[in-house]
């Protein structure tokens, strides 16, 4: 899984190796640099130029702006809330008492990828089923989302467990008289902190930009009010994306610096969109 | 306490139980019939052990001998099938680790790694709810006997294996402990700052009074900085005595090979097993070892004597110089070698292929049945 590299850089000892050879990038680097560079800014650039720099401004004065992105930044929240309450404490469990049950967690949380979006929808529909005011409410939708966020959310937090000795520190919280609650709150979850920045991330970043089950659920999310909207004013619409992907971009620049900035003073990785914490490594 | 005191008397432990002053009033701890099985195998089999107040009791074993199983019901991180442990005569059994009271130092580094080493020894403190001055003073004093209070400040991973230990050790001590567990604290050092804090652990032990146990499968430290030492095999305890008696009396023929190096001379059993024929010698047998049948007889290279002799039982086949004393392996008929320590001056007349006679002391001699 992509989603499991590591990235235990550390910028200072990087800097102090440098090299004038390692400081400046060789030609092909550049080259596929470049390529890549040429293939995502393109798009984007092409989109610039059809809305125009004007349409920005509208944008904001569109009706259903202001609700699509209201609910959808709510939907992030109560989303990323669940997925945490559920994922960090069966994961940690899991680890402590159940080590054994790891490989069936592994494959039962990659399921929501397998199955297609559709499958979901009606069972989370059918299962709603039992609470009618759920049905018409869109957290409905975060419901489904929390689902579709366990593979990411589960192996961040894996990952970040994995990097930890955490029965040694369990058992040593524990021998010094912590309970549970102290053991949780204040030995694993400050080490988790990397880890559980990157399931945000992950997280938020999946609902901001889901579409599928918005639509098909019939409430209009930011992504769905996009589309709609496309068919009124495709300038807006287009320049309403990009304005999306900057702010999304933007929130997940901050959370990651602020993320690397904690986690590279204790020692812990850099925090980027697909790496939890690097293990510590220990001197002799 | 019944308990204690008849270790007392039967080990001679009093004199570490005097070295209590001035620590917390010293706390025993008694392990009785111990008694833990994982799926087929017994980790521990109506194990017991009595600690007096203020001793360091070290386990040692082989690997998978349950040292660590027994260590680990103490603390409460484990529990036992059957059996009981007794801090000060009261059962603990059902009291979980939090409430122990216990230090542990762990064999892995266990500090928590978002926490500098002041706040990792403060925290104890921080969770039997002592006002954060209060705290840091004592969390500053421990640094400072442990040597490291220039470090307060510092994370772990910016501590070295051994300064990670002592903080542990200083984190452990910070709470006053009723019962310090050392868990193999050292066997992930190297040996020059393993052979350091081996002394600081003993001389804070020491100093503090605080009744200690611990497990390692190193009998070097075991012996050096143990009161008594429990050797112990397939969940049982063989013998527990003290560092010395262990090594000149081993109780049964596991310690005594477990314990230092030992030769093997295969004997004739006479005399109703009270006596045992070795290189064409008879010398009475100690205690504690078969009646009949094929024995080994067990005797350490310190105590064999060689000297050079034209027509003598073997030809030295190596040597080794240890300091004062060298180590000179001797092939004795039937592809037999044993190991005799002989003063390094007189085992320069010891070339390799030099005729010597290997002799064996008057002493009783500990036989074991032979194994092929």
């Amino acid at each position: 899984m992509a989603a499991l590299t590591r990235a235990p850089r550390d910028p200072h000892r990087a800097a102090r190796a440098g090299s004038p050879r390692g400081r400046s990038l060789p030609g092909w680097r550049w080259a596929v640099l470049l390529v890549a560079a040429v293939y995502f800014l393109v798009p984007l650039a092409g989109a610039l130029r059809f809305a125009g720099f004007s349409a920005f401004g509208g944008v904001i004065d569109q009706p259903g702006f202001t609700a699509a992105l209201w609910l959808s930044v709510r939907l992030a929240v109560v989303t990323t809330a669940i997925t945490l309450l559920l994922m960090v404490p069966t994961t940690i469990y899991v680890h402590l008492r159940l080590p054994r049950l790891r490989r069936v967690l592994d494959s039962v949380t990659i399921l929501p990828i397998v199955i297609p979006p559709v499958v979901l929808i009606i069972g989370v529909l059918r299962v709603s089923k039992a609470a009618p005011a759920l049905q018409s409410s869109p957290y409905l939708l975060a419901l489904e989302y929390v689902v579709l966020a366990m593979p990411f959310a589960y192996r961040s937090i894996d990952a970040g467990l994995r990097a930890l000795d955490l029965k040694t520190l369990t058992e040593a919280a524990g021998s010094l008289g912590a309970g549970w609650t102290a053991t949780l709150l204040r030995v694993i979850l400050p080490n988790l902190t990397t880890a559980l920045l990157s399931a945000t991330v992950l997280t938020v970043a999946l609902v901001l930009g889901e579409y599928t089950m918005a639509t098909l659920d019939l409430f209009t999310t930011f992504p769905v009010w996009i589309v709609t909207n496309d068919q009124v004013s495709a300038q807006g619409s287009v320049a309403a994306s990009l304005l999306a992907l900057f702010v999304t971009w933007l929130v997940l620049l901050l959370i990651t610096l602020a993320g690397s900035r904690y986690s590279r003073r204790r020692g812990g990785g850099e925090v980027t969109l697909f790496t939890a914490a690097a293990p510590q490594t220990i001197g002799n | 306490m019944t308990a204690n005191e008849t270790t007392a008397g039967e080990t001679g432990a009093a004199t570490a139980a005097g070295a209590a002053a001035g620590g917390r009033a010293g706390t025993s701890v008694s392990l009785r019939g111990l008694t833990r099985a994982f799926g087929a195998t017994r980790a521990l089999d109506e194990m017991s052990l009595d600690i007096a107040s203020g001793e360091l009791v070290a386990l040692l074993g082989p690997s998978g001998c349950g040292k660590t199983t027994a260590l680990r019901i103490v603390a409460g991180f484990e529990y036992a099938d059957a059996g009981q442990v007794l801090i000060d005569g009261k059962d603990i059994t059902g009291v979980p680790a939090s409430r122990r009271d216990m230090g542990m130092v762990f064999q892995s580094y266990s500090l928590f790694p978002n926490m500098n080493a002041l706040d990792n020894v403060a925290f104890g403190l921080r969770m039997r709810k002592v006002g954060g001055g209060a705290r840091r003073r004592r969390a500053g004093e421990l640094l400072e006997m442990v040597g490291l209070s220039a470090q307060a400040g510092q994370f772990p991973h910016q501590l070295s294996g051994g300064q990670q230990q002592r903080v542990a050790l200083a984190r452990a001590l910070a709470v006053e402990p009723r019962v310090l567990l050392l868990d193999e604290p050292l066997s992930a050092l190297d040996a020059k700052v393993r052979q350091q804090l081996r002394e600081q652990i003993r001389t804070l032990q020491q100093r503090l009074g605080t009744t200690t146990l611990f497990v390692t499968h190193d009998q070097e430290e075991a012996l050096s900085m143990s009161d008594r030492v429990g050797v112990m095999r397939a969940g049982r305890l063989e013998q527990v005595a003290e560092p010395a008696v262990l090594y000149s009396r081993p109780a049964t023929a596991f310690v005594a090979e477990f314990v230092g190096t030992m030769n093997r001379l295969p004997g004739e059993l006479g005399g109703g097993g009270a006596a045992v024929t070795v290189l064409g010698v008879t010398v009475p047998v100690q205690d504690g070892g078969p009646a009949s049948g094929p024995v080994d007889a067990l005797v350490r290279p310190e105590d064999l004597t060689v000297t050079a002799a034209e027509d003598g039982n073997g030809i030295v086949a190596g040597r080794t110089f240890l300091g004062a004393v060298s180590r000179v392996e001797v092939l004795l008929s039937g592809e037999l070698a044993v190991s005799v320590d002989v003063a390094s001056a007189a085992a320069l007349a010891m070339a390799p292929g030099t005729a010597v006679q290997v002799s064996l002391p008057g002493t009783p001699v500990l036989v074991a049945a032979r194994t092929d």
